[in-house]
């Protein structure tokens, strides 16, 4: 073959692929934690409608909402999958680029659990348990000294002799900032530590800082990877607590046992009533402009939400979503476009 | 000093223990090498084998006309209306029915019998449906899907113990299962469907098959073959053959050699920034990521290529130009074709190497959940421009599911992989050996 023949393949194959550019299936790209929910549904409405499957990708909250603002056009995302409220920041970053009417979505709400090995202890906890045990410091007589506690009965004397060690999620998980707030924080508010730093004459957000260090001394572990990879690492050391999600605890309930947290057993209905206190909702973006642009987006968006898909009898909840109370109200959301910062 | 050519002298001695001490060295790396992946092999075909095998049910599905079709004209848009959802209760009556046939009895609620039924079947009964319309009225045999649990137990992921424990199923279902067993109903065979159907999402794991990650891999390997190969050919021959010597070359063979070593990911944020950004080729699709592992191959096939004309005596070169051939003509008729098993071999290696590699594919968005078959060209995306997955990624994904099923999958995607690469490795071995000239 000579030369100029390859360039010529070569420049042929360049042509035909600059054509490229209409796009009829949806986007969607973020959390980890939404993409199981966002596959099932994605899959249902594949089978049930004439639109392509939407292709659903996963890399984080942060991550998806940033493709999300990248621009308007048909080779960025549709929809982000978020396990946190959008921050004013990116809804700044995203108005720069040019993505202005964003519609907001909650599905519903996601239990955060501590579970164990099944053949270990069984734990009940509080926040303020969470606080002494995995603390960077505890405040002590005026003063901030190291957390020495090794052992779950130097915490609380219930507790038997087991070695402390936690798998917490790592820093780029929005779980992460999630167990921070409602279960440290909390039980740093709980156990009156904050108020003792703030009578001691600390300001409020350093105090609240130093209730949310977590120790760095091996006795908890962060975990950038999957749920998976905290339930390895349960199985390799029978003494570690994870930090889950609900729908992975409910899917390996032959190998963990869950802790109740204030006495309250974590389920989709003790979430849903409120009684369980570490929940987070979850939401998915759309970008409105895209609406009638790219096929389906609209109708994958509201067969998301609709009742048989998100209701507490639907798909859904069966794999572990605490469905949404106000469900007929993100529908008129949905099915109104009513986009963020419209008053509504 | 008298010597003797039967008693060994001390400095004899010495180094023929440093000889058996090397070759002791040796033997034991060889020894950790193969232990290493022997455990590799052990624990991937352990937990993966069982991927190749799918429990189904064979049941006769009554097809009621006033659930499906309540007109009664079977308009293709109004059947269309009825979900797959409204589909599921009629394989739980399926199964229910065959259950009483059987004269099987159980406490269970009918609820956990449908959910014996993977929530795929509903699917595959609602398709042949809506293409023949006419079967609605009648008993149609299936043979559909066991959920994940109930394939798991005649796998031996589950037990009777962890399903006690289990929230998804339960020793009862479990006993039945048995029992739909013992008298054929339920059958647990070959799985070609594991390299056909596309994924699919937690809730059904029984459901989930490579075909779309077989089918990306392909396109992006045909990608990189037809760009890589010739610019790595072409630009190998000009620089050994044809360029002048000088510091610019250098400068080029040293970059060369310096990309080759460059982390795979630094592939991906560049194709993120030229082809997608800039260009604005689709996401996902097999076009970027060939494009981006063309580009991660092309300094290994240069290297190889080089290698490979190197090894072709100067002589050879000599005696063509000596009778009369053009610089040309000396490379093109003599040196290539005695080149081209090492060519050819290099490519295999640098393809082989491009179909395991996830770094790079994680940022131009193929680490996705992609059910649609992407086709090699349409119109509107244009050459091989459809979202897709490949074969690591799928590995990558199935080990981050919440379902312990998706675990054997994953390392039944690794054996998939794995025997992929060696058919590439052997024929690459194969060409070498058959077509090798030794000087």
């Amino acid at each position: 073959m000579s030369i100029m023949k390859l360039t010529a393949t070569t420049a042929a194959i360049a042509l035909m692929t600059t054509a490229a550019a209409a796009r009829d299936n949806v986007q969607v790209a973020g959390s980890s934690t939404v993409l199981p929910y966002a596959a099932i549904v994605a899959e249902v409405f594949g089978e049930n409608f004439d639109f392509p499957t939407p292709v659903v990708e996963s890399g984080g909250s942060s991550a998806g909402l940033k493709r999300f603002c990248e621009g308007v056009g048909e080779n960025t995302i549709d929809i982000a999958n978020a396990s946190r409220a959008i921050k004013s920041s990116e809804v700044e970053a995203c108005a720069a680029a040019g993505v202005t009417d964003i519609i907001e979505v909650r599905i519903g709400y996601d239990g955060i659990v501590f579970a164990s090995d099944i053949n270990g202890n069984a734990f009940a906890f509080t926040p303020e348990d969470w606080y002494k045990a995995l603390a960077n410091e505890h405040f002590i007589d005026g003063e901030l000294v190291a957390n020495t506690f090794t052992s779950w009965n130097e915490v609380n004397p219930e507790f038997p002799d087991q070695p402390i060690q936690a798998f917490i999620p790592g820093t780029k998980h929005g779980t992460r900032e999630v167990f921070e707030e409602k279960v440290i924080l909390a039980g740093c508010e709980e156990g009156g530590f904050f108020q003792a730093m703030l009578d001691a004459g600390v300001d409020e957000d350093t105090a609240e800082g130093k209730c949310m260090a977590i120790r760095t001394d091996g006795r908890s572990v962060d975990i950038d990877g999957d749920y998976t990879e905290t339930l390895a690492r349960i199985e390799a050391d029978t003494n570690g607590i994870g930090v889950f999600g609900l729908a992975f605890y409910e899917n390996n309930t032959d190998k963990l046992q869950v802790a109740t947290m204030s006495d309250v057993v974590p389920t989709t209905d003790s979430i849903a009533a409120g009684d369980y206190p570490v929940s987070r909702p979850l939401y998915f973006y759309i970008k409105a402009a895209h609406i009638g642009v790219i096929p389906g987006v609209k109708e994958f968006a509201e067969f998301f939400v609709s009742d048989d898909i998100a209701g507490p009898d639907g798909p859904l909840a069966e794999y572990g979503l605490v469905s949404d109370p106000e469900l007929a109200k993100v529908q008129d959301t949905v099915s109104g476009e009513v986009v963020m910062g419209s008053g509504s | 000093m008298k010597t003797s050519l039967l008693a060994a002298d001390a400095r004899t001695k010495k180094r023929n223990a440093a000889e058996a001490r090397f070759k002791a060295y040796g033997f034991a790396a060889i020894i950790v090498a193969m232990l290493a992946l022997l455990i590799l092999l052990t624990s991937v075909l352990g937990n993966g084998m069982s991927s190749f095998r799918q429990t189904y049910i064979a049941l006769d599905v009554a097809l009621p006309e006033e659930k499906l079709d309540k007109s009664g004209v079977r308009d293709l848009s109004v059947m269309s209306k009825v979900t797959t959802i409204g589909y599921a209760p009629i394989l739980r009556n399926a199964l229910l029915d065959a259950l009483a046939a059987q004269g099987i009895e159980t406490e269970l609620s009918n609820k956990d019998i449908g959910n014996m039924i993977s929530k795929e079947a509903a699917a595959t009964v609602r398709n042949k449906v809506l293409a023949n319309p006419d079967l609605v009225g009648q008993t149609v045999s299936f043979d559909v899907l066991a959920s994940g649990r109930i394939d798991g137990y005649f796998k031996g992921r589950v037990t009777m113990e962890s399903a006690a424990l289990d929230g998804n199923t339960s020793p009862e279902a479990l006993m039945i299962a048995q029992a739909l067993a013992d008298a054929g109903v339920m059958e647990t065979k070959f799985n070609w469907n594991f390299f056909i159907w596309p994924d699919a999402s937690d809730q059904r794991p029984e459901a989930a098959g490579l075909g779309v990650a077989i089918l990306g891999s392909l396109y992006m390997m045909i990608v990189v073959l037809v760009l890589a190969l010739p610019i790595g050919v072409a630009s190998s021959i000009y620089l050994e053959e044809f360029a002048p010597k000088n510091r610019w070359t250098d400068l080029i063979e040293v970059n060369i050699s310096n990309l080759a070593a460059v982390p795979s990911i630094v592939y991906g944020i560049l194709g993120l920034a030229i082809f997608i950004n800039f260009m604005e080729f689709n996401q996902s699709s097999p076009l970027v990521g060939g494009l981006v592992l063309t580009l991660m191959t092309l300094p290994t096939i240069i290297i190889s290529t080089r290698a490979a004309l190197k090894s072709v005596p100067p002589s050879i070169r000599d005696a063509a130009l000596g009778v009369g051939a053009s610089k040309m003509q000396s490379v093109f008729h003599h040196v290539l074709p005695l080149a081209a098993p090492g060519i050819l071999t290099g490519t295999i290696i640098g393809l082989a190497q491009a179909l395991g590699e996830t770094a790079p594919l994680l940022l131009i968005g193929m680490v996705a959940f992609v059910r649609e078959y992407p086709a090699a060209y349409t119109p509107e995306s244009g050459l091989f421009g459809e979202a897709s997955t490949a074969l690591p990624v799928q590995v990558f994904n199935w080990t981050q599911r919440s379902d312990p099923a998706f675990v054997e999958r994953a390392s039944g995607a690794i054996i998939t992989l794995l025997v992929f690469l060696l058919i590439m490795n052997a024929v690459a071995i194969y060409l070498r050996r058959r077509f090798e000239r030794r000087w």
